[in-house]
């Protein structure tokens, strides 16, 4: 085999390598799905983020529009403060809530955008007022026991 | 130093901690020869690039004729992730995350990992046994005859090719596996093909997870090929040596890639 047959089979190797890699990039990582060109960040505090994790998923109606790109803690308020990078050809109106909501039972923790109805929209670098926090499993059940316990109590008491 | 009397149990312990001391000393400086070995071959590689012929035909040698092992192995691999990951996660009414589980484990850990170990037994031993068989035949003393260094001709070269030609193929690898995934999961168990991809998508990172996967392939690289001429240029020139020495390159290859693989997971991947 010539010289130039062996740089050939060298080229199409490589080229089969950096392929594999652009398809590990594209079709199995979420280098496509990473919010491209300009976006803006909007941030929200919430009374307790659950397992919300950076780089969860900001959706309306389902749609995807934006990551959350920073979470951490007001040291004012206590709350948790969760910056979102919202695609730039998305706008929410001023009255937009965010509630942190899970895919399916046991799946991530996204964040949902709830738009209103005002005329003006939110502007880069505004906080988005109206939040609910993320359902946790732990309180809910206590509720429920509570509750229940508290209906036993009256019964016993009949 | 006052001579202690041949007898007793004075003597014996004393004989006893000789040993381990030279034993000690004995592992330091192969550590030593490694080091001092290594640093000598990373010396001679930028002056090798410029030859690039010498290394396109490394390339070739290493990385090519491996194509089939690692393409059929990465599929075969795949294939049974396929199946033992629907059979674990069915249990727990995720087999959607099928196509999550077998990106993940195959891009950090199966690909780079498996890769290795296939190249040390498939490339690190051809490189060894040529270059012990030079040796043999007086090729490298020959060379050296002619003022040409044997380090920068022969082995700079395989060192650059084998550092090549690892990360390309551990990329193939996992590529192939999670294609051969997708073929049992979707094609012959049933899983929703929308899912099986978005659920990768959502959880494999480019650059936490694909890119570490990758610069794991790379030090593997660098372990394995250097390993594999090591014991090539420092076996004994005769048929036996250089069997041992063939034999010694799977070990070693093996066990530092494991060893490596452990260090590198804990400082990549340990914090959430």
């Amino acid at each position: 085999m010539g010289k130039k047959g062996i740089e050939t089979l060298v080229g199409l190797f490589v080229l089969l390598g950096f392929l594999a890699l652009v398809f590990l990039a594209l079709q199995a990582a979420n280098l496509a799905t990473l919010t491209r060109g300009d976006t803006f960040t909007l941030t929200a505090r919430f009374d307790n983020i659950g397992g919300l994790k950076v780089r969860a998923p900001v959706k309306s109606a389902g749609v995807t529009v934006g990551r959350v790109t920073a979470i951490a803690l007001d040291r004012e308020t206590f709350q948790g403060l969760v910056t979102l990078e919202i695609e730039r050809r998305f706008s929410f109106p001023r009255d937009t809530s965010a509630s942190i909501l899970t895919a399916g039972l046991l799946g991530d923790q996204y964040v949902g955008l709830n738009p209103g109805g005002d005329d003006k929209d939110l502007a880069a670098g505004d906080v988005i007022r109206i939040t609910q926090s993320a359902v946790v499993l732990e309180n809910l059940i206590s509720q429920f026991l509570f509750k229940s316990a508290a209906e036993g109590g009256g019964d016993t008491k009949k | 130093m006052r001579a202690a009397p041949r007898n007793g149990w004075l003597a014996r312990a004393h004989d006893r901690v000789a040993a381990l001391g030279a034993w000690a000393l004995g592992v330091l400086q192969g550590l030593g020869h490694n080091a001092a070995f290594f640093v000598e071959l990373v010396k001679f590689t930028p002056p090798a690039l410029r030859r690039l012929f010498l290394v396109v035909a490394q390339v070739h040698k290493i990385g090519n004729y491996s194509l089939t092992i690692i393409l059929a192995s990465g599929l075969a691999v795949g294939f049974v992730l396929g199946l033992q990951g629907y059979y674990t996660l069915s249990r727990y009414g995720a087999a959607e995350s099928l196509g999550l589980l077998v990106a993940l484990s195959l891009v950090r850990e199966l690909g780079p990992v498996v890769t290795a170990l296939l190249f040390a037994g498939r490339a690190g031993t051809s490189l060894t046994a040529e270059i012990g068989l030079m040796k043999a035949g007086e090729q490298l003393a020959a060379m050296e005859m002619m003022a040409v260094d044997p380090r920068a001709r022969v082995l700079a070269p395989r060192f650059i090719g084998g550092i090549i030609a690892m990360p390309l193929l551990a990329a193939m690898f996992s590529a192939v596996g999670i294609i051969g995934s997708y073929i049992v999961g979707v094609g012959l168990i049933g899983v929703d093909p929308g899912a099986f991809w978005a659920q990768m998508q959502g959880g494999v990172d480019v650059w936490d997870d694909v890119g570490n996967g990758v610069l794991k392939s790379i030090v593997f690289g660098v372990a394995c090929t250097f390993v594999a001429l090591y014991q090539g240029y420092e076996s004994q020139a005769t048929p036996e040596g250089v069997a041992q020495a063939t034999t010694r390159t799977v070990v070693v290859s093996s066990l530092v890639v494991l060893a490596l693989d452990f260090v590198l997971t804990a400082a990549m991947f340990s914090t959430p």
